[in-house]
């Protein structure tokens, strides 16, 4: 086998290993949501709540998710 | 509650590049108005001999709007977002302030050299990476003081989740560092033969077809990694925060982050098609060009949505008009960029003006009104003034809306009447049509265009009046505004 076809199956294989990656990305996601362990959404607030004297929505410890607009 | 009361974000480096982002706006679309009326007027090519020639001008424009207006566009919205998002000022460490205002001092000059020496011929040849190699070399040195800037804010961060828009500034300062430096690989000719020739000359280290598959992974991936990261950033954070809806579902922003990592990077071939690259590599290109809609489309469906039972914001603040219109214009042209890279589409599409209406529907309509949306947002935050004038800024917004319809819509017709002619044979085979006849036939297309760049700079003229006088002289602000922008 020379070496471009050795490029094309590698470049195969990389898009199936990539679309596994991505569905299982997706199933991560949404499982640890549902687990209670992760609350992404919080997360769309840090552009909300974005003072420099606001509290982090997420500082050293795990802080419970703010409320937007809180000051 | 932090303890330092006083501490306020400090907006000087992002002032900064505000400033040359409305330079080179008006500058780069003016030189981009001039190259459209000559395609339609020949004769303007001679108003400034050697240096007023389309073939000198288009690379001018290109490089102007790309490395001198978007580019500031993004360095001015990531020097302010990135501290409000990480919740830490620039004040806070004299040494990022002064990589941040190092680094603007060496844009500055970078800049300059590269309209000088593109005006003077000097030139690589290769698209979007004409810029000869001591310039090559000052560009990486700004691109590192960038990416000093990021880490160190990140560095110091007080809120310690990354906001995605951050994750998208980061992807554009690798992206393009690595793809930069790949295609950028040159042999300055002049000192590799001990003196000989003009000492700005230098060649690729690639050859042939290797050299075209590299600058077209680059040739794409710029407008991947500066043409649409960067701004889908910006998006991320001005729309919800003009808005005051948080992101619709922060989960899809993620997932549409690393599906555009992934699909992006294996499209560059599709301007290679029907060339020597390997065919599977082709192929490639067309099936991850399609395969591309969806995490686009991802993210600009996110924003729509984020505007989800407050819809009555698009009649009454024209800033989140720009915005909705700005993903708007960004899904039409991730629908239209994956038709054109179908291989039989293609056939039609390539080397006529079809791809030029393609790429300003997506840069006019997209990158270009999320760059002034995003300034006319920051203005009063850093002015500490409303903004000038809200009538102005519906009118603008209608004049260049209707210069980017006037722009795709001819090049449409133009493109596809082009592409139709060259191939047209008549019933022993024949060509039908000599080259003058498609410039006969596309004559009043262009003269259509040029409209719509004196159309597209008019507005962009009331955009810098507009932002000119909210620095100066607009009504002072008390407070600053928490998330509609106020105007007068
Ligand atoms: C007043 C607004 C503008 C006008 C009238 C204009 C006009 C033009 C013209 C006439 C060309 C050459 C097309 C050809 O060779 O056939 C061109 C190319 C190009 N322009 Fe603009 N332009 C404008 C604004 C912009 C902006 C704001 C950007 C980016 C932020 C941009 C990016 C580009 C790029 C990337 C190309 C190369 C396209 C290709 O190689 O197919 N333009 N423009």
């Amino acid at each position: 086998m020379d070496i471009r076809n050795l490029q094309g199956y590698a470049s195969f294989f990389m898009t199936i290993f990539l679309v596994i990656f991505l569905y299982g990305y997706i199933i991560h996601l949404y499982r640890s949501e549902k687990k209670g362990e992760k609350d992404y959404e919080k997360y769309g607030n840090i552009a909300l709540d974005d003072e420099i004297d606001s509290t982090p929505v997420e500082s050293g410890s795990e802080h419970q998710s703010e409320k937007r607009g809180a000051k | 509650m932090q303890s330092n009361a006083a501490l306020e974000y400090d907006y000087t480096v992002a002032k900064l590049f505000t400033y040359t982002a409305i330079l080179f706006g008006l500058i780069g679309m003016l030189i981009g108005t001039l190259i459209a009326s000559q395609m339609a007027f020949p004769e303007l090519n001679y108003l400034f001999g050697e240096y007023g020639t389309f073939s000198r001008l288009r690379p001018l424009h290109t490089n102007v709007v790309i490395f001198g207006f978007t580019v500031s566009g993004v360095f001015a919205t990531f020097y302010y977002l990135g501290q409000r998002v990480l919740k830490v000022s620039m004040a806070e460490s004299k040494f990022l302030m002064f990589i941040g205002k190092l680094q603007f001092v060496l844009y500055v000059i970078l800049a300059l050299g590269m309209v000088v020496s593109l005006l003077m011929g000097y030139s690589t040849s290769k698209e979007y990476a004409q810029m000869e190699w001591p310039l090559d070399l000052l560009t990486v040195v700004v691109w590192v003081l960038w990416g000093i800037s990021i880490f160190g804010l990140i560095g110091i961060r007080r809120e310690k989740s990354l906001y995605i828009s951050l994750w998208y500034y980061i992807a554009c300062f690798l992206g393009v560092a690595m793809l930069y430096l790949f295609n950028n690989m040159e042999v300055p000719t002049y000192l590799a033969s001990g003196g000989l020739g003009s000492i700005m000359h230098s060649v690729s280290m690639y050859s042939g077809t290797n050299d075209a598959l590299v600058q077209w992974w680059w040739g794409h991936n710029a407008v991947a990694f500066v043409f649409t990261v960067p701004i889908v950033a910006m998006i991320y954070y001005f729309l919800p925060k003009e808005s005051g809806q948080a992101i619709y579902s922060y989960k899809l922003s993620l997932l549409s982050f690393w599906g555009l990592m992934f699909v992006y990077l294996w499209a560059g071939s599709h301007h290679l098609l029907y060339s020597t690259v390997p065919d599977w590599m082709q192929t490639m290109g067309s099936v991850f060009s399609v395969v591309l809609i969806l995490p686009s489309w991802g993210s600009a469906i996110n924003m729509l949505l984020t505007m989800k039972g407050e819809w009555n914001q698009l009649t009454e603040n024209p800033l989140i008009k720009f915005m909705v219109l700005a993903s708007t214009f960004y899904m039409l042209s991730t629908l239209e960029g994956p038709i054109q890279a179908i291989k039989s589409v293609n056939a039609i599409a390539h080397f006529t003006d079809w791809i030029p209406g393609h790429v300003h529907d997506g840069v006019l309509g997209w990158v270009a009104f999320m760059i002034m949306s995003g300034l006319f947002h920051m203005a009063p935050r850093m002015y500490k003034r409303e903004i000038y004038s809200k009538k102005l800024m519906e009118a603008q917004f209608w004049i260049q809306t209707t210069a980017v319809v006037l722009y795709f819509t001819s090049m449409w017709i133009a493109g596809i009447t082009q592409g139709m002619m060259w191939r047209a044979v008549d019933e022993y085979g024949n060509l039908m049509y000599s080259f003058i006849d498609t410039v006969a036939v596309l004559h009043p297309y262009y003269a259509i265009r040029a409209l719509a760049g004196v159309l597209y700079v008019t507005g962009f003229v009331m955009f810098a009046y507009n932002m000119i006088k909210t620095m100066s002289s607009s009504r002072e602000l008390t407070e600053e505004p928490q998330f509609r922008s106020p105007m007068a």
